[in-house]
């Protein structure tokens, strides 16, 4: 391959200016106009609770309301992956905060002084918050109707049970592998519920014009799996795809928050009520926190077999996750966990049972990690003691044990190329493993180092596509068209930078914007850190197809052969005649004129799609085994330095490492801010954050001064990455996605460096100073 | 019981009649089409409403709006003078220093208030000057690096090794 000159070197973002001088808009910008509508949502305030009877007549009273929406309204279910999340709840709330009505008028206070009139009688029932008490026996049901909601084929409910979906996968023989092991050691995790906490709440602003055409601008991550979520939900108002159209404007923060639908169903479906008026519901810091998705929390039972040279010889894991009211997201959460919680190393015997339980929480679904960083802080803690119990040093352990290119992955599969080993030794180096940490000065501080390795694969469906658009402007400069949400993470300037490397065009002549579904060509959704990988291979090809288009015409005009052509620095050049150079702006758009006064050509316009068509879901619903259940795995090793003080606990964070093989780095210093940036977001899950209910399953923090979520001043001293890049043969130049697998080692690392420092094992989340200062108190007793 | 207020914003002067109630982020937002200043919690933890009054940032969300009268707001569209961004914008694109951009506005505001009285932070007092400012993006180093290159203390320099990169 010739040297790339733009692929694999910084590049300034393309969105930095609009950025910086509050210029970018984002939902809440957007101006509609002073027939804009207000809508404020009526909330359930019990966990569980059958609806008797709504009385809007208060409401509809006051001066200003111009409607009050109820279920009645809208008796229709949606989800992604299941259909069993209502626009409105029907005939029972399950969830506190859980949307019962809405009321429309002509300005907010109108509407929030409204909301408060609308008298809702409930009979409350058992609500059911733990995930214990929803798999026993006599358990009330959450879902009664569970059997019956439209589902994918890979998922698998569990009837008269509050079991939305249970992933089960066998791989060898587990009592054997067990039988074989010079140790079998067990023990159980519990990681709480999270927030994303994304600085932009949701918003969503909807019009149903005089023609029934519906527009949506959301705060979205996934602008085309909502459009079609809305026309499956509203098909029986007679709505279609082609009617319907959602325009994305910049995000304040996704995390997985702002994926799928979730409170944006709100504004599509209001919004046909009052037909030819927008409305906009904007959701508040607290109906952020409740009202969206929050991370599931998860009880997870790990148990190992291993033999004294360090072989792993079995690994059983079985996962509960509290997945909330609806799981309509959330139950591919589980699937996802499920099929890859060995974590990155090769087991001959593997049995996981990863169970989605229904509870009367709010709904959970995907957060940055997908269910990885809630099994990884189980078995990368239960990994570390399994290397002490056998008189192994972990990080030698890790090594011995770590997954390599072509081994049988959970399911049957093979594992992709992968530099884990190098990963592991890098972040062992700069980190300094081996080497203590002395305060010889100050006997209150004791220092201790942990380790983890991490994987990940994007939870996708098999049929996940994304597409691109490449049209020349008469100046050679070009638009690329996409539908991949910025949410931060810098995509767009990585497709300019991708556009740029195949047709040789400055980064300062390309612009990428956020999509509108009419214009923009279709992406499935911004998650599963899949869009370098997929959207890349979209935006390569239709970059691929402007070249070919480029080259045909300079051909059938010029007579030059298509296999002497090349493009250099934005001119097609020919590798037989020097002196031939036809720059782009002479004929992107008009053509060439040839000696008769005709025209050749006309605009170049590229088309790319990707599909990953080797992909396949179906696989035995017993063991998992067939199928090609995932695309690839991204995999990394992490390590930490941790100052503990041992009289209050507290914590400080010299140094901080993470080496993760991302294949190629299309824009070295966009991976490396997703290093600094996840790595802050996981830290955050184990120190300081987690979402705490009382007992009646009502959120008692739902806001930033009770979840505290980190500050400049909770940094850690330093982070260190360490790019590894061993290219993943199917994608753009290599690259495979990385957003959010910075995220997934960082509660493990901290929980095994406590156990270096201390001797103390901690096995919930989150650990905070004050439960390291009294685990300290009671090993003293 | 409206009253008309006066003040300058971003070197123009606006009238404008508000309710004694209303907040300065939502007739900033609402009424004069300021957009940069935004809502990220409304209850002055976030701040990603900060403006400036007379040089000094405040969470917007907090303000009513008829105390700023005759006073002197600015927000991050008033520092760009003739299209040009100030260094510390500058700063803030070549390190990274946003992702999905939504505390920058107010970010930038606190860092340049704190530039404007300290010419030579080091590092915990630019931690302090933004701890008032929630990212959940970045993981705020790239902020800090950004502010710390327009310092000429000779400490600050040495410590922006920090984040190093180790490329195979």
């Amino acid at each position: 391959m010739s040297e790339l000159k733009f692929v694999g070197h910084d590049a300034i973002r393309v969105d930095g200016f609009a950025k910086v001088s509050g210029a970018a808009q984002y939902v809440d910008d957007l101006e509609f106009g002073p027939g804009l509508l207000f809508a404020e949502i009526v909330e359930s305030p019990f966990a569980h609770a059958e609806i008797l009877k709504i009385d809007a007549s208060k409401a509809e009273r006051l001066q200003g309301v111009v409607k009050v929406v109820t279920g009645k309204d809208f008796p229709f279910s949606f989800g992604l992956y299941m259909q069993d999340r209502y626009i409105f709840a029907q005939d029972r709330v399950r969830f506190v905060g859980e949307q019962v009505a809405a009321v429309i008028a002509s300005d907010i206070v109108t509407a929030k002084k409204a909301a408060k009139l609308v008298k809702v009688t409930y009979k409350e029932l058992t609500p059911i918050l733990k995930v214990e008490d929803a798999l026993k026996k006599d358990s009330l049901l959450i879902h009664p109707n569970l059997m019956n909601y439209k589902r994918v084929p890979w998922f698998f409910p569990q009837a008269d049970t509050n079991i939305a979906h249970l992933r089960k996968v066998r791989k060898g023989n587990i009592d054997s592998g067990m039988n074989e092991a010079d140790l079998v050691f067990e023990d159980t995790y519990t990681v709480p519920r999270y927030a994303h906490c994304a600085i932009e709440t949701h918003g969503a602003v909807g019009l149903y014009d005089l023609t029934g055409r519906l527009t949506v601008w959301a705060a979205s991550q996934s602008p085309f799996t909502q459009r079609n979520l809305f026309a499956e939900a509203l098909a029986p108002l007679g709505l279609s795809h082609k009617d319907i159209r959602v325009i994305a404007p910049y995000v304040g923060g996704g995390f997985g928050g702002k994926a799928g639908v979730s409170m944006e169903i709100l504004a599509a479906a209001l919004a046909t009520t009052v037909k030819g008026n927008p409305v906009k519901i904007i959701w508040s810091r607290a109906q952020e926190f409740y009202n969206t998705y929050q991370r599931q929390g998860l009880i997870a039972k790990t148990k190992i077999g291993v033999k004294k040279d360090g072989t792993i010889t079995a690994l059983e894991q079985t996962l509960y996750w509290d997945a909330g009211a609806y799981v309509e997201y959330g139950a591919n959460v589980v699937n996802a966990a499920g099929l890859s919680a060995t974590g990155p190393y090769r087991i001959p015997n593997v049995k996981i049972d990863s169970y989605c339980i229904y509870t009367n929480l709010p709904p959970g679904g995907p957060y940055r990690g997908f269910g990885y960083s809630e099994f990884l802080f189980g078995l990368e803690s239960h990994i570390n003691e399994t290397a002490k119990r056998i008189g192994l040093d972990p990080v030698e352990f890790r090594r011995r044990n770590a997954i390599q290119e072509g081994d049988t992955l959970t399911y049957g599969g093979h594992m992709n190329p992968s530099g884990l080993r190098e990963c592991i030794d890098k972040a062992a180096d700069a980190i300094e493993w081996g080497k203590k940490v002395e305060y010889p000065n100050d006997p209150t501080k004791v220092s201790g180092k942990g380790f983890a390795c991490f994987w990940k694969a994007p939870a996708m469906p098999p049929n996940a596509a994304s597409s691109a658009f490449i049209k020349f402007n008469e100046d050679g400069s070009l638009n690329i068209l996409i539908s991949a949400m910025e949410i931060g993470q810098g995509l767009l300037t990585v497709m300019a930078q991708i556009a740029a490397e195949v047709l040789t065009v400055p980064i300062s002549k390309i612009r990428v914007e956020v999509p509108d579904t009419d214009r923009n060509p279709y992406e499935w959704q911004t998650v599963a850190s899949h869009i370098t990988w997929g959207t890349g291979n979209a935006v390569k090809k239709a970059a691929e197809d402007c070249r070919e288009q480029i080259f045909d015409v300079v051909e059938r005009t010029f007579g030059k052969k298509r296999e002497d052509l090349y493009l250099e620095s934005e001119q097609v050049c020919s590798r037989t005649d020097a002196g031939f150079k036809k720059t782009l702006s002479e004929f992107v758009i008009n053509g060439f004129m040839m000696n008769d006064g005709t025209y050749r050509g006309g605009p170049i316009m590229g088309r790319g799609m990707f599909m990953p068509e080797f992909a396949s879901a179906l696989s035995d619903p017993e063991t998992s085994q067939g199928g090609k259940l995932n695309v690839h795995y991204t995999v990394g090793a992490a390590a930490v330095e941790l100052e503990i003080d041992r009289e209050t606990g507290r914590m400080r964070i010299p140094k901080v490492v993470l080496a993760v093989d991302v294949g190629k780095a299309i824009n070295p210093d966009l991976v490396k801010g997703q290093v600094v940036g996840g790595i802050v977001q996981g830290i955050a899950t184990v120190l300081y954050e987690d979402l705490r209910f009382n007992e009646k399953g009502r959120l008692l923090n739902s806001n930033f001064t009770d979840y505290k979520i980190p500050t400049a001043m909770d940094i850690p001293d330093e982070v260190i990455s360490i790019l590894v890049e061993v290219p993943q043969p199917d994608g753009p130049y290599g690259a495979r996605g990385v957003g959010e697998h910075t995220m997934i080692p960082a509660a493990p690392i901290i929980a095994n460096a406590i156990e270096d420092a201390l001797g103390i094992r901690i096995k919930a989340m989150p650990i905070t100073a004050e439960k390291v200062a009294l685990e300290i108190l009671r090993a003293k007793k | 019981m409206k009253r008309k207020i006066s003040f300058l914003l971003n070197r123009r002067k606006v009238h404008v009649e508000v309710e004694p109630q209303e907040v300065l982020l939502e007739v900033l937002r609402d009424r004069i089409g300021v957009k940069s200043p935004k809502c990220g919690c409304d209850r002055g933890d976030c701040g990603s409403c900060s403006v400036m009054i007379d040089g000094k940032t405040v969470r917007s969300c907090m303000v009513l709006a008829i105390e700023v009268e005759g006073q002197k707001i600015t927000t991050v569209e008033g520092l760009v003078e003739d299209d040009h961004l100030t260094p510390l914008q500058q700063s803030f694109i070549h390190h990274n220093s946003f992702q999905c951009g939504f505390c920058a506005p107010g970010i930038i505001l606190s860092a340049t208030e704190l530039l404007k009285h300290n010419t030579y932070p080091n590092e915990e007092q630019i931690k302090e000057a933004i701890a008032g400012n929630l990212c959940r993006c970045t993981g705020y180093q790239p902020i800090i690096d950004a502010i710390k290159s327009l310092t000429s203390n000779p400490e600050s320099f040495k410590a922006s090794g920090r984040n190093r990169e180790i490329k195979s």
